[in-house]
């Protein structure tokens, strides 16, 4: 089996389970929970092809993801603008952030980049909280209308799952396809070795930049989708911690991997309501999860399971006599 | 109050905390300058030394001399735990995987002072008393006598160590060349070992002095460290005068610009700077032909 | 479109030449007005003790270095201060001293990522892998096979690159560089950490790529090899070029000869 007819048939999988698990649920909390996988998921794919392919870290990843929420939610609310008009405004916007600052901060690299984009994080964060007259500051924004189709209104777990996980599957089916054309292969060969990739006519510069601003429209997506479905955003949503979160999620799922991205954040969104009983305490767990996976398990989890399933599957390969 | 005592108002914290500043910075230049290594877990030792400082003076009642030079030596541990644990297994791995990693050491240090200490600001008593006193007109906290006081010495002793010392220049040596460093003898991982306990002893005394001026809490250390960055990368990655310079300029622009501008966004100013120095001028801004980098 | 007069004129027009470059580092002069041509379709070696200054000139010819000055033409366009991905474009590639694979990468997409300049799908054809992308998908692979058969790696092509043996690597690392189509490849001590059987694997290969009609530059310390594959040599010495010729003129040059034992 070629690689293309696998990578077709796992998709095709991911996504079948993906539309009919609503089916197999009672109550909505667990939609709940699904929808915030799907958001985090669409953050966590779109960090993945900045930090896992390109190898370019972003401690601010967060910004952009409020920069969605509220392009979104200040243009329905004042303006009354429609949620996927605002949508569009809100992508071309943080894109367009990130295409500007992208060139001189992605000339920087290692710590000096996290520091910058950390720094960026903290202004944008700033800004948040300080615009009061337009962001409404501290204490939020609400009224946030619901996206709609026609008639249709995502105001209910059930509409709001299939809207974001609709779209998280096209951005990860365009993520799939991105990484395993000669732009993915570009942008691991600047993870690997920047210089010998320049030197095969890679030219890094731009292409850091292209993959930063698509990253930071994809993440605005996802800002605008969650602004839409909550109905209320507030800063604290968009800070340092969740910038951090994101990372986490990346390297737990697995770095260069769009499922990893997708299993990282599923475990990121659901541990929490596991570790309930250490109420914020749980940036201990991941503090010490991004050592222990760095050090031990750098290929992510997702990696871990390959291996595994690879291993099985080399077993009944041999049981049925070896091909090749 | 008139206009010129205001500015001299602005003009003595900008300078007091650009001290602070510049004393982290030159925990990041020290362990950069032996490892390369950006130290992102440099603000939680300035955290450390606040909360120790605290913790040993309100709940174990000790006076306050003892629990300074106590909270120094306990962050120092602490620094020396984390070059051993998470800093030296990392030899050769990939930039990216040291990021990560002092981002992790720098979280989970954060996450264990807010499960130890709670999420409370906490106010740490000033060395001598909290009556201001005057000077030409002007007002002065002790605290900010202190500051200077402690800060100038630091900076000659540092100066000093650096310069006449036989590890100081061992470490200078590593800094410049570790691989010539170590065929003339010098064991390099025990320089890594000491840059770490200088780093961590100057950040937590830094943390310590700023304490009772601005409260301490659990998540200070970001901030902080972040503006001790910011001066140190002005200053050129050096543990000298430029990083002087940096923090101070830092302090005052931060506290000018908090007082005629916007109060709000005064951690703003410091990362704009930021920003602009990286874009503009990442070697710093008083870098001259033949730098000194440790 | 590079150059036609250049190539036409069989053997005797200069591909790259090196006009009085100098380099200095702080205060250290690393090359001092060095200046040779390099014929097309010739393989040229440059010699030297440590320190000469070798890779560094192979820095500033692939732009990865700025001169202090002096310039470099590729034929008659001075290239001085162009990008080493521009250079790529225009035919000059390398390969390293210390190997620079991407190591997590496999064989097969290593000299994929070598196939850039000859491709051109952006971000968008890629994501929604457009018809044209797809096709161009499958003329990346058949090349990269392609240069991986004339190099004999076709067998390891599904190998992640960091599993390689090292005498592999450097056979990777050239088969990259070959799919760039080059006019001109420098490389870097290719027989750096080879046996004598990988050596002389080496120079047919180094041979078969200049039948092919690649002008290859060659830093090298393997005498024997030199000797054997060069048709030019240009020595450094300090910085300095010491003397230049063919491998007979340079063997028994009296002051390569002394630079040598000066060294040694």
């Amino acid at each position: 089996m070629t690689k293309e007819k696998r990578e077709i048939i796992i998709f095709s999988i991911f996504t079948l389970a993906v539309l009919i698990i609503p089916f197999f649920l009672r109550g909505s909390y667990y939609l709940n929970v699904l929808v915030f996988i799907g958001i985090n998921t669409l953050l966590a794919v779109a960090l993945n092809l900045l930090l896992g392919y390109a190898g370019q870290i972003s401690l601010g990843h967060a910004a952009f993801f409020g920069l969605g929420a509220y392009i979104s939610g200040v243009l329905t609310t004042r303006f009354g603008l429609d949620p996927w008009l605002v949508l569009v405004i809100a992508a071309a916007a943080s894109g367009s952030l990130a295409f500007i600052i992208g060139f001189p901060i992605l000339k920087l690299k290692g710590h000096y980049l996290a520091m910058a984009t950390l720094g960026l994080g903290i202004i944008m964060y700033i800004i948040f909280n300080e615009t009061v007259a337009v962001t409404g500051g501290p204490s939020g924004l609400s009224g946030i209308p619901n996206m709609h189709l026609g008639a249709l209104i995502f105001d209910n777990d059930m509409n709001n799952y299939y809207l974001i996980w609709i779209i998280t599957l096209i951005v990860m089916l365009l993520s799939i396809n991105l990484s395993q054309s000669r732009i993915g292969r570009a942008l691991r060969a600047i993870h690997n070795s920047e210089v010998a990739a320049r030197v095969m006519g890679v030219n890094a510069r731009i292409l850091k930049v292209q993959i930063f601003t698509v990253s930071a429209l994809i993440s605005a997506v996802a800002g605008s989708l969650y602004a839409h479905t909550m109905t209320f955003i507030s800063p604290a949503s968009f800070g340092f911690n969740f910038s951090v979160e994101l990372v986490t999620m990346v390297i737990i799922g697995g770095l260069g991997s769009i499922y990893g991205s997708f299993l990282g954040a599923a475990i990121l969104t659901v541990l929490p309501e596991f570790l309930r009983v250490l109420q914020d305490f749980d940036i201990i767990v991941y503090g010490l999860l991004l050592i222990i996976m760095t050090m031990y398990l750098p290929g992510g989890l997702i990696n871990g399971l390959q291996k595994i399933v690879e291993f099985a599957a080399g077993k009944v390969g041999k049981r049925g006599g070896s091909g090749a | 109050m008139d206009n010129s005592r205001q500015l001299f108002q602005y003009i003595l914290s900008g300078l007091s905390n650009g001290a602070i500043y510049a004393l982290i910075g030159f925990g990041f230049a020290i362990i950069h300058n032996a490892t390369g290594i950006i130290n992102f877990a440099q603000g939680e030792f300035v955290m450390l030394g606040g909360m120790f400082t605290l913790f040993f003076v309100a709940f174990l009642n000790l006076p306050l001399i003892p629990a300074i030079i106590l909270a120094i030596l306990v962050s120092t541990i602490v620094g020396i735990v984390f070059e051993r644990l998470a800093v030296r297994p990392l030899k050769n791995a990939k930039p990216l995987s040291i990021v990560i990693i002092t981002i992790g050491a720098s979280i989970l240090i954060r996450g264990i002072a807010m499960l130890v200490w709670g999420k409370d600001t906490h106010a740490v008593p000033a060395f001598s008393g909290s009556n201001p006193l005057y000077i030409v007109g002007a007002t002065i906290m002790p605290q900010h006598l202190w500051i200077f006081a402690i800060a100038v010495l630091i900076i000659i002793g540092n100066k000093i160590f650096f310069s006449y010392s036989i590890i100081g220049k061992a470490m200078r040596a590593c800094a410049y060349n570790a691989q010539a460093a170590s065929l003339v003898g010098i064991d390099v991982k025990t320089m890594v070992l000491f840059s770490f306990i200088i780093s961590s002893a100057i950040g937590s005394l830094a943390g310590i002095i700023i304490a009772p001026l601005t409260m301490t809490s659990y998540d200070v250390g970001i901030m902080l460290g972040l503006k001790g960055f910011c001066a140190v990368i002005i200053g050129g990655m050096s543990s000298g005068l430029g990083t002087v310079l940096g923090g101070l300029l830092l302090g005052l622009l931060e506290s000018l610009g908090a007082g005629y501008l916007s109060a709000s966004y005064k951690d703003a100013i410091a990362f704009i700077i930021l920003l602009l120095i990286l874009f503009i001028r990442p070697e710093g801004l008083f870098k001259k032909k033949e730098t000194e980098r440790v | 479109m590079n150059l036609p007069q250049a190539k036409s004129e069989k053997g005797a027009a200069a591909v790259l030449r090196i006009k009085n470059i100098t380099k200095i580092f702080g205060g250290l002069t690393a090359l001092e007005d060095v200046s040779f041509e390099v014929k097309d379709g010739s393989i040229t070696g440059v010699i030297g003790p440590n320190g000469a200054g070798k890779t560094t000139l192979f820095n500033i010819v692939t732009g990865l270095y700025s001169q202090t000055s002096g310039d470099v033409y590729l034929g008659d366009k001075n290239i001085s201060f162009f990008a080493p991905e521009t250079l790529a474009g225009m035919g000059i590639v390398r390969t390293f001293q210390n190997v620079e694979l991407f190591s997590e990468m496999t064989v097969l997409e290593n000299v994929m990522v070598g196939l850039h300049t000859k491709s051109k799908s952006g971000i968008i054809s890629c994501a929604f892998k457009l018809p044209s992308q797809i096709k161009e998908e499958k003329y990346i692979k058949e090349k990269a096979m392609h240069w991986l058969e004339f190099t004999g790696l076709a067998d390891h092509a599904d190998i992640e690159a960091a599993n390689l043996p090292f005498g592999k690597g450097r056979i990777l690392e050239i088969s990259r560089a070959l799919a760039v189509e080059p006019q001109v490849i420098l490389m870097d001590e290719p027989a750096a950490g080879l046996n004598s059987l990988e050596t002389s694997q080496l120079a047919m290969l180094i041979k078969r790529i200049r039948q092919s009609g690649i002008t290859i530059v060659l830093v090298e310390h393997d005498m024997e090899l030199v000797m054997n594959v060069c048709d030019s040599i240009v020595v450094l010495n300090l910085g300095k070029k010491l003397a230049e010729g063919t491998p007979r003129e340079i063997q028994e040059n009296q002051e390569v000869i002394a630079a040598y034992l000066g060294e040694g």
